[in-house]
């Protein structure tokens, strides 16, 4: 049943990644990626990480693709794009990477279990006694305020740069 | 003093540069707010901004310098309190300290928003210091995009002019899909070991367990990103046009520390995790340090603007440094930083002359403007000269002595081609370098208005002649800053007697 489920949601966010590439409307690939990051948020639920998944509907597909759209809406409204992809040898180089990229994720993930670097990652049963002992929260909180905490706080010096670059360059009296 | 990195104290003490420049930029970024009607009176607050913005540089190369006292126990792995960190930040704060000093003209005269730029530079700066020094590659891009947005930003800060906004637009969308294959490096390179720190990485690669297909994709996604943001060949299109139509204040910024910044993690991570690999990427370092040299030079041999000239001659030093990372051995990484500290001196003083004799606008870079200048403004005219001569490499300057470390590092892990094509790049480079100084001394001027221009502030004219004496010291005394530089070198703890050509399984 789980199977069946994930094979739904894997299927349901690979369509809506390729359709973000392949529309040419803006604000249908942008719906597109909305589909994707909610099947997304699905697979999360099967790992049983949901505050994962709440987080992820509630930021990404709710905060951040509303943004977008009105964004685009606001910019672009009553254009038709004509799709601008390059054809031909452009087209070929491309999947010829990406293609080159997932056959190699491909070939390595098969009888991964029996190498040794998997023993660093926690696998089902860590995570099931991760979440007995911290809770969903907890196991990303902890980690987050103590191992992490450099990466934390980088991340606030981030966005305050990001902040401060977007209404130096955008403020309308100079 | 002892700082136990396992614990939360001790990363706070660990950080204590970055910290305080961070707090400094804020401070910086609060007193920059009510904005001077008047010219005059935002020049007076420009000023001021600057004067807050350097002691907050003047505190963290303190709180440097105490790191350099402290013992270190255990490792957080998350930031490395070494010897190769210290002198990196030394390089950084060195590069954006001389940023401040020669931008004030400009920034009165241009009219930029002080606050913004100066809080804007410290905070890049505290970007790639962390980046420099971290050990963890989500750490590394979460600074290097600290360092890249307030680069961005820092290039369409003039918002008159046209071309900053264009090359701020153009550096975004080559910066962001550059960062985009570094993330992307990193998640195969985690995918591959199951770890994201440099030293478990590099563990894992020598211990034979992880995927090695999966490795090398991963190793070579993060070696693209880098080489986007040094500016190798073939990753350089952006550079050009980015430092030609950035206010030439953050010209100098980019020229000098991001490119440090960029620079030295590139050595850090290929150094401490990948080198074991060295023998898979030896031979990309290789073509991407010929390539750079050769192009570089080759293109800024036919620039008619000296500030666009400039821009691809530091194309061309990063080839230099590149030659430095593929010979990967002691010397070579010692002399990357010893290179790295002049070239800061060297190529932040050709551009705070460059914004002087443009009269501190973007409409008087080209070559003819320069035509006599050096007899209606001596001082300036020496001055330029002598960095001219440095970034070509003349005997007798610092520029000379830093190439003369980089040839030793080739030299000694046989990389007689690169060694060659170094020695050939600098050849080239007198041409373009010297056509400057001819036309300064050897033209008359060519336009009237050339002659009558203002006399350089105190603040810019002081930090010029004292970089142009540390330049011609270090020419003459290079000894201390070599051994700062093979100390944080030894640091790094890799290095057999001649490189790590041939370790590798």
């Amino acid at each position: 049943m789980t199977e069946i489920v994930f094979y739904a949601l894997a299927a349901m966010a690979l369509g809506g990644a390729i359709g973000v590439v392949l529309k040419s409307n803006p604000v249908a690939s942008l719906l597109s990626m909305v589909g994707t990051l909610a099947s997304m948020a699905g697979i999360f639920v099967l790992l049983e990480a949901h505050f994962l998944a709440a987080i992820q509907v509630m930021v990404y597909a709710g905060a951040i693709m509303v943004l977008f759209l009105f964004v685009i809406m606001l910019l672009n409204l009553g254009h038709d794009y004509e799709p601008d992809l390059r054809r031909g040898i452009g087209q070929f180089l491309a999947f010829g990477v990406v293609g080159t990229i997932a056959g190699l994720l491909a070939r390595q993930l098969r009888g991964a279990e029996d190498n040794p670097v998997y023993q660093f990652f926690p696998g089902p049963e860590g995570m099931d006694r991760l979440l007995a002992e911290e809770g969903i929260v907890g196991a990303i909180a902890r980690p987050l305020f103590t191992d992490y905490v450099i990466a934390f706080e980088l991340v606030g010096l981030l966005l305050l740069v990001a902040l401060v670059g977007a209404v130096a360059l955008a403020k309308r009296r100079v | 003093m002892t700082l136990d990195l396992t614990a939360g104290g001790g990363i706070v003490w660990a950080l204590l540069p970055e910290i305080l420049l961070s707090i400094c930029a804020m401070a910086v970024l609060l007193a920059g707010v009510p904005g001077g009607k008047t010219r005059e009176a935002s020049g007076d607050r420009a000023d001021s901004l600057m004067r807050l913005a350097l002691s907050g540089i003047i505190g963290a190369a303190a709180a440097n310098a105490w790191l350099h006292g402290v013992n270190v126990v255990g490792d957080s792995g998350m930031i490395a309190v070494d010897p190769f960190r210290l002198y990196g930040n030394w390089i950084l704060l060195l590069g954006a300290a001389l940023t401040l000093l020669i931008s004030i003209p400009y920034i009165s005269e241009q009219r930029l928003q002080a606050g913004e730029f100066y809080s804007l530079v410290l905070l890049a700066t505290a970007g790639m210091m962390v980046m420099v020094g971290t050990r963890n590659l989500i750490v590394l891009f979460l600074a290097l995009e600290t360092m890249s947005i307030a680069a961005y930003v820092l290039t369409g800060c003039n918002r008159r002019d046209r071309r900053s906004a264009e090359a701020s637009l153009k550096y975004f969308i080559l910066g962001a899909f550059s960062s985009a294959f570094l993330l992307y490096g990193i998640a195969l390179v985690w995918g591959a070991t199951g770890s994201v720190t440099l030293p478990e990485v590099a563990e894992t690669i020598e211990t034979g367990a992880g995927f090695a297909g999966l490795l090398l994709a991963g190793m070579g996604l993060i070696g693209i990103g880098f080489a986007f943001k040094v500016a190798a060949v073939p990753f350089h299109m952006w550079a050009p046009d980015v430092y030609d139509g950035a206010p030439t204040p953050s010209t100098a910024f980019m020229a000098v520390a991001v490119k440090s910044a960029s620079v030295l993690a590139f050595v850090r991570v290929f150094l401490e995790a990948f080198w074991l690999l060295y023998d898979a990427w030896y031979p990309v370092a290789w073509w991407l340090a010929a390539l750079t040299i050769i192009v570089g030079n080759l293109i800024a041999l036919s620039q008619t603007s000296v500030k666009r000239m400039l821009a691809y001659s530091s194309v061309a030093h990063g080839g230099y440094l590149l030659v430095g990372l593929a010979a990967a051995n002691e010397i070579s990484t010692a002399a990357i930083l010893s290179y790295l500290l002049i070239y800061t001196l060297m190529n932040a003083g050709a551009f705070g002359i460059v914004m002087t004799v443009g009269g501190h606008a973007e409409n008087r870079v080209e070559l003819d403007d320069f035509a006599g200048a050096g007899w209606s403004r001596p001082l300036l005219g020496v001055m330029f000269t002598i960095f001219l001569l440095s970034l070509a490499g003349f005997p007798g300057t610092g520029g000379f002595m830093a190439k003369i470390f980089l040839l030793q590092g080739a030299v000694a892990s046989r990389l007689w081609t690169l060694a060659l094509l170094l020695a050939l790049g600098t050849v080239i480079s007198y041409y373009y370098y010297l056509r400057v100084a001819w036309y300064m001394w050897m033209k008359p001027p060519g336009r009237a208005e050339a002659t009558e221009q203002p006399a350089a502030a105190l603040a810019l004219r002081a930090t010029l002649i004292g970089a142009t004496a540390l330049v011609l010291v270090l020419g003459i005394f290079p000894g201390p800053l070599l051994d700062g530089a093979m100390a944080a070198a030894d640091a790094l703890g890799l290095f057999s007697a001649d490189g790590l050509l041939g370790l590798a399984p």
